[in-house]
């Protein structure tokens, strides 16, 4: 019992003693925030390691929401240094963090994600419009007899919606409610879908908590099935079964491109260029945000931002392209170059 | 007469008896025809998981190595700092001397390709350690690039049409060239042991995982082993029989059935936030799981206590022992067996852990290999969570061959317990 006790209290000590110095100087960049900037953010992270001599950065997938929640819990070494997000903060998270004491935000855009409709190369390419999109996914549509009201979803096949689709049974894989792929794939597919019949986009200006509600709300009769955030799985479904599509981001259309293939959306593929120009309507700009009292405390932090903002980085013919990232345009580049050059907050 | 009567009666009886000697041979046949059916259905199960994952992730053993010759020309190395030299031009220019027929920029960037980004750190690393090969001319074995690795395994297609593929034709006959010359060779994966995680599938390994699952274990083993055995022995020695005991006994038994992530958001809110310990750490990891491997070893520990028979004691008690020495010199020491095997298997639980690890920031991308227990760290059941998500079509065949070396480990700490077990165990 005598040695048993002092082993426990020699532990408990040694614990104590080797955590005091560390938390009072984090020698590594923290970063945390969405799982779809994080494939990009990991790389720049180990080629910072690698070239400079500061350590590498730790980057956790904690998903947006999950991301600013930590970033704004206040200045110190113990909260995160940077968030990425595949969205642009909020105005009430803006304001939880200036409550927290984290007043200067700097935010910088990386470039644009593409989000796919994929089938498996087995199947014919199907040709899909917002339009159609909205009909075959949301709760509930505008009546083909009445129009003007909305009825819950009545179509089992992708011919009713539109009949110069092909007849097979409406079976989409896509992300849970907790993705920030959803949140983009409602307000980008079918809301611009939605806004084509006049009577809800009418609605935006009468009745906006509606007409979010009939935008954004997806089917639950088990059309749309819920695959998870895992899209190496959703893939894979995707071969076992021609009929379905999946919904995922271009970087694992990229990957993948022997296997799978991506629907045409408003006629326009899913390929690199078309998404850089601007044609393929469904693509969201990905963002990160730095907390500008700890650029100067944690070691590293203007060498991070300065690789993630260098051309061989996040230009055309830069290794986060490669990745499947879709770069800005040039002048685009050039203004985020600059503000975080001069660590340009928010609001300034 | 009645000798005839005598002779029927038992006849009768032994007709009847027989027949239902017949039906319970069958019924106890059948039951045990169940009972192998349910354990080959297990097996086969066994065998699925097995097949599917060895399959998936023998080929990550072997890494695809490409031998370039390289001119480490002295225009390239100008100024005193060897790390400013241009390492990535030097790995271009003897690709373009291998290759001198390429010369359009397309061209030339899918001959880049061939080979991994990691090729101008190992020229890097060559200089550093001996600066005096610049001038001369060096053979040298860099790793290839992922896609061009998954080619040689056969992981991809090469009959499928170009412009579905990543790996062009170009690229095909360049790699078919260098491998009748030679120049393309696959050997054993060392990187795959010796290096932490990173977002180029030919460069990541478990190494980093590995030991950070070995120091957050470590600490496991070294707070809940002693707590668990000394709150057993307090329980079953010296608690006296009362409502608090009995209160104390019911949540210990509660605590083994707590999903596991609840210890982590109470990681989170206690050790992180009040205690302030740093996120991502083996600290706060091998707490974390020590209060989650406490109730499984204070159960099995106190089970062990008990099985020791009270003659025992009372013989201890009876030559002049007191209570302490008792059971510290008697009770203890036949115990233990049991309280070993209900550790091990307590900690092969705990290596396999990630939920209650998601909560405290150790689901993370981290590439510097833990070399203490306040660096930032991560364990291998997250390690291959990770590269499960990765849309690299070379991460597939490192998830599973990590996941062959976690179940090896698990094998091995269940199979030492049963060992163990077997050969410490006393059979009054």
């Amino acid at each position: 019992m005598k040695t048993k006790g002092f082993l426990l209290a020699s532990a408990l000590t040694m614990t104590m003693i080797s955590t005091a110095p560390a938390m009072a100087a984090r020698d590594y960049i923290s970063i945390v925030g969405s799982s779809t900037v994080y494939p990009f953010a990991t790389v720049v992270a180990e080629q910072f390691g690698k070239t400079s001599g500061f350590k590498t950065p730790k980057i956790e997938s904690t998903g947006s929401g999950g991301g600013f929640k930590l970033f704004c819990g206040g200045v110190g070494v113990e909260y995160p240094d940077i968030t990425n997000a595949s969205r642009a903060i909020k105005s009430s998270e803006i304001e939880k963090c200036a409550a927290n004491g984290v007043k200067d935000i700097v935010e910088v855009k990386i470039g644009y994600d593409g989000i796919v409709l994929g089938n498996s190369k087995a199947a014919t390419p199907l040709k899909l419009t917002r339009k159609d999109i909205f009909l075959a996914l949301a709760k509930d549509v505008p009546d083909p007899k009445n129009p003007g009201k909305l009825i819950p979803n009545p179509y089992k096949t992708w011919k009713e919606v539109n009949s110069e689709l092909p007849d097979i049974k409406i079976e989409v894989l896509g992300p849970p409610p907790t993705s920030g792929t959803r949140d983009a794939f409602v307000e980008l597919a079918m809301e611009g879908g939605a806004k084509k019949f006049d009577f809800i986009k009418a609605m935006k200006k009468a009745d906006k908590k509606a007409y979010k509600k009939v935008c954004h709300t997806i089917r639950e009769d088990g059309a749309y099935i819920e695959a998870g955030e895992n899209d190496n799985l959703i893939v894979q479904k995707l071969q076992a079964n021609p009929k379905a599509i999946g919904i995922f981001g271009y970087s694992f259309l990229d990957q993948n491109s022997d296997v799978i293939q991506g629907s045409y959306v408003e006629s326009e593929a899913p390929t690199f260029e078309n998404i850089a120009e601007g044609k393929y309507p469904v693509s969201r700009p990905l963002f990160f945000y730095v907390k500008k009292a700890h650029v100067d405390v944690i070691p590293g932090m203007k060498g991070y931002l300065a690789e993630f903002t260098a051309e061989k980085a996040w230009g055309e013919d830069g290794y986060l392209a490669d990745k499947g990232m879709i770069p800005m345009p040039d002048a685009e580049r050039k203004e985020y170059a600059a503000n975080v050059k001069n660590l340009k907050t928010i609001g300034m | 007469m009645k000798r005839m009567q005598n002779t029927q009666q038992p006849a009768n009886i032994n007709l009847k008896f027989n027949e239902g000697l017949k039906r319970r041979y069958r019924a106890e046949k059948n039951f045990q025809r169940m009972g192998i059916g349910a354990i080959a259905i297990a097996l086969t199960f066994l065998a699925f998981l097995f097949i599917s994952i060895i399959s998936k992730g023998y080929t990550a053993f072997q890494q695809t190595y490409i031998q370039i010759e390289v001119d480490f020309e002295p225009s390239y190395f100008t100024s005193e700092n060897l790390s400013a030299a241009d390492y990535p031009g030097l790995v271009k220019a003897s690709l373009r001397k291998m290759f001198p027929e390429v010369k359009e920029r397309r061209e030339k960037r899918r001959l880049y390709g061939l080979v991994s980004n990691s090729a101008a750190f190992t020229l890097y690393d060559m200089v550093k350690e001996n600066p005096n090969i610049i001038g001369t001319t060096r053979q040298v074995w860099v790793l290839a690039d992922d896609d061009v690795d998954m080619m040689v395994k056969g992981h991809y297609d090469r009959s499928i049409p170009e412009a579905d593929r990543r790996v062009k034709d170009n690229q095909l006959a360049w790699i078919d060239t260098l491998e009748q010359n030679n120049k393309l060779k696959k050997k054993f994966n060392t990187i795959f042991f010796s290096a932490g995680d990173s977002r180029e599938p030919e460069q990541a390994g478990i190494w980093g995982a590995v030991r950070g699952s070995f120091y957050t274990l470590l600490l496991t083993l070294a707070l809940s082993f002693p707590i668990g055995v000394a709150a057993a022995i307090y329980l079953e020695e010296f608690a006296p029989n009362n409502v608090w005991t009995d209160i104390i006994e019911i949540n210990i038994n509660n605590l083994a059935a707590v999903p596991s992530i609840i210890f982590g958001l109470l990681g989170l809110a206690i050790f992180i936030n009040f205690w302030g310990m740093p996120r991502s750490t083996p600290i706060v990891g091998g707490l974390v799981l020590t209060l989650m491997t406490l109730p499984t070893i204070i159960i099995a520990a106190r089970a062990s206590l008990k099985s020791v028979p009270p003659s025992i004691r009372e013989a201890a008690l009876g030559i002049g022992a007191s209570k302490i020495q008792m059971v510290t010199h008697h009770v203890l020491p036949l115990a233990l067996p049991g309280m070993l095997t209900g550790t091990i298997i307590g900690m092969a639980q705990a290596l396999g852990e990630t939920a209650p690890l998601l909560m405290i920031g150790m689901v993370a991308f981290i590439v510097d290999v833990p070399g203490s227990f306040t660096d930032p760290s991560t364990v291998l059941p997250v390690q291959i969570y990770l590269w499960a998500d990765s849309p690299e079509r070379a991460f597939t065949e490192k998830t599973s061959a990590a996941i062959m070396i976690l179940l090896g480990f698990l094998v091995l700490m269940n199979g030492a317990a049963v060992y163990l077990r077997k050969k410490f165990e006393i059979k009054w």
